[in-house]
């Protein structure tokens, strides 16, 4: 028997970018977060609880693009000139970010805050990126003879704008339950106000970002059977469960801030990205560059990832392994006295 | 000069590329001796180590920011920039790429982690362990990239399809070219010898003002000794590599040397001028007949010269002449710097030799300059191709406009700018202040609820009223 290494692959990608989203999303998150803390000793301990982790966290994103380029180069070579202007943007704000871990700890007052400010500008900006390259992303890229054919600002549409706030309330919201799981006291109970907030907003995003993607792209709408302004309800009860997944994670979310629960917020939140990114892909699956080439027709040849696959498996294993190791080395409650000098 | 999408790509890459090396070089080879240090430090529990520990692993955390953001673009500028290389190429070395993510960056980043914030947290072998692996990650990491690279200027191990495309035929032929053991080691080499430089000229620094500080003495010997080794053997890989250059680049040879016409008994240019209008050196300091001996080892050896190849296939002449006699030149100097600095530790009064002092100081930032001018003379000599003989640049380049990349590079410059002047202060400022031995040992048990700690949580603990303290920041 012969592997589908397609396939294997495209949910390989699959579950890379969504760990990248879920991880780097409440690393995210808390940048955008960072504005609405009570004083700069409440945005060190928020800052500690991921300086160590949010490199790992970040190097999902390094296979994401790695990964697609080993794997699908033909989905790599149209997807990165389609959406050259927010890719690039999302790098840049990510260098704001990922530098000020380091450069806030050594600035004075001014050098200081401007990392600060640079660290939420960073995170913001970057999460509006990756938004309006998913919006880009899901409405389409036009491509002739396998090349990207379309112009520069393809990407830029009210619906991609609208995917980008929707990405927003999601960080904060996965940001802000982190942070309900990983501190205590006064911060705890204000990160807990942020959850509720972005819960809702969450909540009511979800909603139209679902309506705007049946309303605009007909081949989405068909696939959760929205026809002719009506519901054909068998298709949709095929794919109802993902619908479902979301409300139960919103309802976990809602519980668990109720009975003030540590570590539910942010279990409940992950639901809830599970369920938008599932609702998503059971739109344009299988294709990886909608609506034109599928996952098949962007693939490398068999040898290329055979070999891919047998490091992955021995690898990806490992670094799951590992990586959980180090979450747990620094696992429990950050509190000011807790300052993690190096 | 006409400012299209492709010219304004190359700069681009150019430019990010040159940017990101800068910060593996030192970082690779920082990492490798933090692991020596704290090595040394658990073996011999001198306190001298862990001091010196504590004080370059500061900064090893801030280069190694820099080099995991300007690392992350590349890995996505080959495509927004370089699509139609990164389909061509994938087949054959998309796994070497994909390998270097999953072997060699999530076990730097996530053991990073460990290693700066992981005193209070595990035990000192654990902690020694993190270290280590962190060092492992980034020469695995090098392996690599020098790998695909090496492919890329000399392609071995794929088969041609009737449509053009790529495939692999020999997976050890495509990992192992024939040029990438020459080169992983000329680029280890070249990153031991940036590190031993920059740490060698901080120690210097501290030792003009203070000759008996113990840490700094120490080292300013530990990075002679690393000149007295590794610029000897580097002079060697580089020669090595530059006869790879003659047997399969002759056109970068021919540009390396400023050749024009095909003869035995070529001249060694010392010094030239090269015009590429006229085919000539319009100015050139001379010495006959070395030049083929160094390249081909006889005097006799017939060597081609640029002439042989049709004007649209040579590399650009002038920058890979000077490039490269930048990198040798800086390379004889730190010949000379271990030579020297042997005898004077040997004599036995190293700290008070200032001139000597001044010079190391002086050369702290050469091992940069060599390696960005290394990479130049490697990749600019390869043009018009960016997989030799196989896809030229020109058509490697992604369907996009002049307007967005103009832009782009643009934001990269103040980006950049920003970042390094920013980077480059703190430092500085960091160097300025020594390897100053840290405050008291925390006695005290760790706090309730927290996984037991590791006496050491304390210790490197900043100045109250220095840089870093933690309450610096303005009351909004
Ligand atoms: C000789 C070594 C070398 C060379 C030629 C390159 N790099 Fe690099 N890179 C490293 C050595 C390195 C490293 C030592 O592993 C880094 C640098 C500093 C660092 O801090 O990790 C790193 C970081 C780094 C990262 C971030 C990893 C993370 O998230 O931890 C990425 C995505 C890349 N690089 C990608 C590239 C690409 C696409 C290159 C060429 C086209 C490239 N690098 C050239
Ligand atoms: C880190 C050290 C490196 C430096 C400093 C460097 C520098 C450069 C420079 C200056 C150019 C522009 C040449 C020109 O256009 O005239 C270039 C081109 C290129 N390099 Fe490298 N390079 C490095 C390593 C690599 C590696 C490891 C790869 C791939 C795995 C690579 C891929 C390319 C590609 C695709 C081009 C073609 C685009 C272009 O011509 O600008 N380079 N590089
Ligand atoms: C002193 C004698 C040296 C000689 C004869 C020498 C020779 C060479 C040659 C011929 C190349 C081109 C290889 C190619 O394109 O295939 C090269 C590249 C390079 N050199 Fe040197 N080099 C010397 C010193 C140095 C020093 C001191 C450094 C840095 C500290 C350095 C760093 C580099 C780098 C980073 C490259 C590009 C990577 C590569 O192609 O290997 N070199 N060198």
């Amino acid at each position: 028997m012969s592997l589908d290494l397609p396939l294997i692959w495209a949910a390989i990608m699959a579950v890379a970018v969504f760990m990248y989203v879920m991880l780097d999303g409440f690393d995210l998150g808390i940048g955008m977060l960072f504005p609405f803390a009570a004083d700069p000793a409440e945005r060190d301990v928020m800052m500690d609880t991921i300086a160590p982790i949010w490199d790992g966290n970040e190097t999902w994103l390094v296979l994401g693009g790695g990964g697609l380029f080993a794997a699908f180069p033909v989905a790599y070579a149209v997807l990165m000139p389609a959406l050259y202007i927010p890719i690039l943007l999302m790098l840049m704000a990510l260098i704001f970010r990922g530098v000020a871990f380091e450069f806030r700890l050594h600035g004075r007052r001014g050098g200081k805050r401007f990392w600060t400010a640079a660290f939420t500008g960073g995170s913001l900006v970057a999460t509006l990126a990756q938004g309006l390259v998913l919006g880009g992303f899901i409405q389409g890229v036009t491509v002739h003879g396998g090349r990207f054919a379309g112009r520069p600002f393809d990407w830029l549409t009210p619906y991609s704008l609208l995917v980008a706030a929707g990405l927003v309330a999601g960080y904060v919201l996965l940001g802000a339950a982190w942070l309900v799981w990983r501190t205590e006291g006064e911060l705890q109970a204000r990160a807990r106000a942020w959850a509720w907030r972005a819960a809702a907003a969450v909540a009511v995003m979800l909603a139209l970002v679902s309506a705007a993607t049946l309303l605009v792209h007909p081949r989405v709408a068909e696939r959760w059977g929205y026809v002719g302004r009506a519901f054909d309800l068998h298709r949709l009860a095929v794919l109802s469960p993902i619908p479902l997944l979301g409300a139960i994670g919103l309802a976990v979310i809602v519980l668990a801030l109720r009975r003030r629960a540590h570590g539910w917020p942010f279990a409940g939140a992950v639901v809830v990205f599970a369920s938008g990114y599932l609702g998503l892909a059971a739109g344009f699956f299988p294709d990886i560059v909608p609506y034109d080439l599928t996952f098949r027709q962007a693939a490398n040849p068999d040898n290329t990832l055979a070999l891919l696959l047998g490091g992955a498996v021995v690898l990806l294993p490992a670094i799951i392994g590992y990586s959980a190791w180090v979450y747990w080395v620094f696992r429990g409650k950050v509190g000011a006295d807790d300052a993690l000098y190096h | 000069m006409h400012f299209d999408a492709l010219l304004l790509s190359r700069l681009q890459f150019g430019f990010t590329i040159a940017f990101h090396i800068i910060f593996p070089s030192f970082t690779i080879g920082l990492a490798s001796y933090l692991a020596v240090l704290e090595g040394l430090w658990l073996a011999t529990r001198n306190e001298l180590f862990r001091n010196l520990y504590l004080f370059w692993i500061k900064i090893f955390a801030i280069s190694f920011g820099m080099g995991v953001v300007t690392g992350v673009v590349l890995s996505y500028e080959i495509g927004t920039n370089w699509s139609v290389y990164a389909a061509v190429a994938s087949p054959v070395i998309g796994p070497l790429l994909a390998f270097e993510v999953l072997t060699a960056f999530f076990l730097e980043s996530s053991f990073l982690g460990v290693m700066l914030f992981g005193w209070k947290k595990v035990g000192p072998g654990l902690h020694f362990a993190a270290t280590v692996l962190v060092a492992l990650g980034t020469l695995t990491s090098a392996f690599w990239i020098i790998s695909a690279n090496s492919w890329m200027q000399h392609p071995t191990g794929y088969v041609r399809l009737p449509d053009g495309a790529l495939r692999a035929a020999d997976w050890m032929q495509v990992i192992f070219s024939p040029t990438f053991p020459y080169r992983l080691a000329h680029m280890t080499l070249a990153a031991y010898l940036t590190t031993a430089l920059v740490v060698g000229a901080a120690s210097a620094w501290r030792l003009l003002t203070d000759p008996n500080e113990d840490e700094s003495c120490i080292g300013l010997k530990m990075a002679i000794g690393m000149f007295a080794i590794a610029a000897p053997l580097q002079v060697i890989a580089g020669d090595l590599s530059g006869k790879q250059v003659a047997q399969l680049q002759p056109a970068k040879l021919a540009a390396i040397e400023a050749f024009w016409e095909t003869r035995t008994e070529q001249p060694f240019h010392v010094i030239a001028i090269p015009d590429s209008a006229h085919e000539t050196n319009r100015f050139e300091i001379a010495i006959p007949k070395l030049g083929s001996w160094i390249t081909a080892g006889h005097a006799d050896a017939e060597v081609k010269g640029l002439k042989a190849f049709a004007p649209q296939d040579r590399p650009p002449v002038g920058i890979v002449f000077w490039a490269f006699r930048v990198m040798v030149g800086l390379g004889v100097a730190m010949f000379g710097l271990g030579a020297v600095g042997g005898f004077l530790v040997w004599r036995g009064h190293i700290a008070r030799a200032r001139w000597y002092l001044r010079a190391v100081v002086a050369m702290g930032p050469a091992g940069f300059v060599a390696v960005i001018a290394g990479w130049i003379v490697a990749e600019v000599g390869r043009q018009p191709y960016v997989i030799y003989g196989l896809l030229r640049t020109a058509n490697a380049v992604s369907p996009v406009g002049a307007g967005e990349v103009s832009v782009s590079l643009l934001g990269f410059m103040v980006v950049y700018a920003i970042i390094f002047g920013v980077g480059a202060l703190y430092i500085l400022r960091l160097i300025a202040l020594g390897p100053t031995p840290a405050p008291q040992l925390d006695t005290e048990p760790p706090p309730r609820g927290r996984p037991p700690g590791y006496a050491l949580a304390a210790a490197p603990g900043e100045p109250e009223d220095g840089p870093g303290t933690r309450s610096g920041e303005a009351q909004p």
